[in-house]
């Protein structure tokens, strides 16, 4: 049996996901988080049950890249269930996109999540008349409770065996004649895709669907008629068939929310108080940086709190095997080895990346990051890009990839291409590990944060430079600002894992090879040759000749870097080792260096080779550049 | 009188009377739930020609000037 949940963007369909799946999908109170679909193995009632988890989408014909995907998937997919989950509390617009779907013509649940948040505004919907004009069952749930989930997946289990069809909308007479118009050419030519049906494809060709028109674009007689229609239609209509459509569409949902609806007085909502202060021309300004300012010192002080006494247990450890081994053997380097790329995931990766992934998450789910995209919006304008390319950017400080994969979430190529190129700009939590760990914790917090902010000023003019490139006016904002959620603390702790395992599953191994690799090729002292290779790099930044080696590392993983660079000096005191200029100079080549391996790998799939090959070419090239500049100013200035 | 959303203060609300431009933006702002005939409601003004917000169909949504100013309203 196959499943799939199709909503409008922020209502509830990763939460529902999440509670049936293992933790898989990334829910959070901001249209457009599921950027790919998440697809699981869940046990309903016994029976095994394929569900799939489809980016939100406002509608079936589509502008953006997520949205199109869940469209395509719709099609082309045999499908046994569609759950569709609706946000209760604009159960009005929502049902368009319900009505889009029962053209499917599969069978269907009508999921009312949010309920409670309707109810609070006032909105109470009359279950079983709704049913019964639209003829499929419908569910009313809370999913971050988790109430009413079950009694969907019962209707969901008892639907696939029955396979009823829910009501298909009719429309006015003059585009209903058009629909049965086109219907005989593509029954005629056998036009038809596999899983939808001839009314599905002639309303699609109708609505000038971009996929479908291209698709049908070499039949010329299809094309022919579809144009001679449009004219019919919009002669009749005073309206070109799209916009036709989505206007009756529209009319029938609100009569239909009218119908099983009943409003009484909403309930005051202390949220709109809430964004008096935080959406404040001026006051929400000064909370947006109190915020981000909160949370970065809330990471660093728990951090910094733990980092020193674990690394003092992990040097006692390297210190008691050196005295049973000796430190020179084969054996003993590589057991340091190992031990230094333990210690460097324990007590100088986790510290930060935990309380920062939990923090981001918990800002997500409250509801305030499309608040920035608001307050940025104007500011994002001035380097070429719109207030949502604040998003990848914002998930840029987790994890590079996040971010370009969010990217999707832009209308135009361009734009996606100019957010990604910037976001991997952004130093992801493994480079703020090289941040927090070596600068702040060696040089000073505030050494930490002046990276910060030079990496956010080269952020801007770069945007400028590529703007220059590639101009053309953005489209403006068009973002959905959902209410402020309670997020639910299991959900919190669940996400931070899903993000966190990537680093344990994946790049903590790498890291403890990584490590181990580095012990052998120390000891065989092949180190030097690469680190020879790179002397003119080193040089010229003045930093030490073992560092060169470090740098490739960094490539592969960006955390690695560091715990390689205590690797490559022997010690994880480094502050004997290397100076503070030498640690910014360090600092600063990491975070706008080449972007890691796995970042490559989504780059080059989302804004394709050249692109990718660019943003290698530029970013190592502006790193240079940016740790050679900042050199000469910190020397120019500590003579003065 | 019609005025272009922009140009509405917060706390004004009016009937939606057309939407100037291309379908795509057309289109894109009915999914969202902003129809000709619909009422809106301006919540919001950014400052320095930030995005508006505005509630509409029990939504907010936030709209950079450039689109707002396709919005024509009926105040």
């Amino acid at each position: 049996m196959k499943v799939a949940l199709v909503g409008q963007p922020n209502c509830g369909k990763s939460t529902i996901f999440n509670h049936i799946a293992s933790y898989k999908a990334v829910t959070s109170n901001f249209p457009g988080t599921t950027v790919s679909f998440t697809e699981s193995k869940v046990s309903l009632h016994g029976e095994i049950c394929n569900c799939v988890d489809l980016p939100g989408t406002y509608s079936l014909i589509s502008s953006d890249w997520a949205e199109i995907d869940t469209r395509n998937y719709l099609i082309s997919e045999e499908i046994d269930v569609i759950v569709n989950v609706v946000d209760a509390s604009v159960l009005g617009r929502s049902l368009e996109l319900t009505l889009q779907l029962l053209e499917l013509r599969k069978p269907m649940v009508l999921c009312l999540n949010m309920a409670d948040e309707a109810r609070r505004k006032g909105i109470f919907i009359d279950l079983e008349k709704l049913s019964k004009i639209l003829q499929i069952p419908v569910v009313e749930t809370i999913a971050v409770k988790g109430e009413g989930l079950n009694e969907l997946f019962r209707k969901v289990q008892a639907l696939a065996r029955q396979k009823n069809i829910g009501m298909i909308p009719t429309y006015g007479s003059c585009i209903e004649d058009s629909i049965s118009k086109l219907e005989e050419p593509i029954k005629i030519n056998n036009l038809q895709e596999p899983y939808v049906s001839k009314r599905f494809l002639a309303l699609r060709i109708l609505e000038e669907d971009p996929y479908f028109l291209q698709k049908f674009q070499s039949n010329r007689e299809l094309m022919a008629l579809k144009k001679k229609l449009a004219a019919r239609v919009k002669r009749k209509c005073g309206q070109e068939p799209p916009l036709a459509i989505s206007s009756e569409r529209h009319a029938m949902s609100l009569n239909l929310f009218e119908e099983v609806a009943e409003i009484r007085k909403a309930k005051p909502d202390i949220r709109d108080r809430i964004d008096d202060v935080l959406m404040h021309p001026i006051w929400g300004y000064i909370f947006l940086i109190l915020i981000m300012y909160g949370f970065f010192q809330i990471v660093f002080k728990f951090g910094g709190y733990l980092e020193a006494p674990l690394l003092d247990i992990f040097n006692n450890l390297i210190k008691q095997l050196e005295g049973s081994f000796g430190s020179q053997t084969f054996l003993a380097k590589l057991v340091e080895g190992i031990i230094q790329g333990f210690s460097g995931g324990i007590a100088i990766v986790l510290p930060y990346l935990v309380p920062f992934l939990f923090g981001l998450s918990l800002l997500e789910d409250l509801g305030y990051l499309p608040r920035v995209a608001y307050l940025m919006d104007t500011f994002m304008h001035r380097i070429g890009l719109h207030g949502k390319s604040i998003i990848p950017f914002i998930l840029g400080y987790g994890c590079s990839v996040p971010a370009v994969m969010a990217t999707r979430i832009l209308e135009t190529k361009r734009e996606r291409i100019i957010a990604a190129m910037l976001a991997v700009l952004v130093p992801c939590s493994a480079r703020s590990t090289i941040i927090f760990g070596l600068v702040a914790f060696y040089v000073g917090p505030n050494a930490a944060l002046g990276i910060y902010v030079l990496n956010l000023f080269v952020i801007g003019l770069a945007g400028k430079i590529m703007t220059k490139i590639m101009p053309e006016e953005a489209p403006g904002l068009m973002l959905e600002v959902p209410a402020y959620r309670l997020p639910s603390f299991r959900v919190l702790l669940l996400k931070t894992w899903f993000r966190l395992r990537e680093f344990v599953y994946v790049a903590w191994p790498i890291l403890i090879v990584g490590s181990m690799f580095l012990s052998v090729i120390e000891y065989a002292h092949w180190d030097m040759v690469i680190n020879n290779i790179l002397y003119p790099f080193t040089y010229a930044l003045s930093l030490p000749k073992q560092v060169g080696v470090t740098l490739i590392f960094g490539i592969l993983r960006k955390e690695l870097s560091l715990i390689m660079l205590m690797q490559a000096m022997g010690t994880n005191q480094l502050s004997q080792v290397m100076t503070h200029l030498q640690m910014m100079t360090f600092t600063i080549f990491v975070v706008f260096y080449i972007p890691c391996a796995a970042t490559i790998g989504v780059l080059w799939k989302e804004i394709g080779r050249r692109w990718t090959l660019f943003t290698i070419g530029a970013t190592t090239g502006l790193a240079f550049f940016l740790a050679l500049l900042f050199k000469y100013i910190w020397i120019a200035a500590s003579s003065l | 009188m019609t005025l272009s959303l922009d140009a509405v203060e917060p706390g004004q609300s009016g009937k939606v009377r057309d939407i100037v431009g291309g379908m795509g933006v057309r289109l894109r702002l009915e999914q969202m739930g902003i129809h000709p005939g619909d009422f809106v409601r301006i919540k919001r003004r950014g400052v320095l020609r930030g995005p508006i917000i505005i509630e509409a169909n029990g939504t907010e949504v936030a709209l950079g000037r450039g689109i707002a100013s396709r919005i024509l309203v009926e105040v």
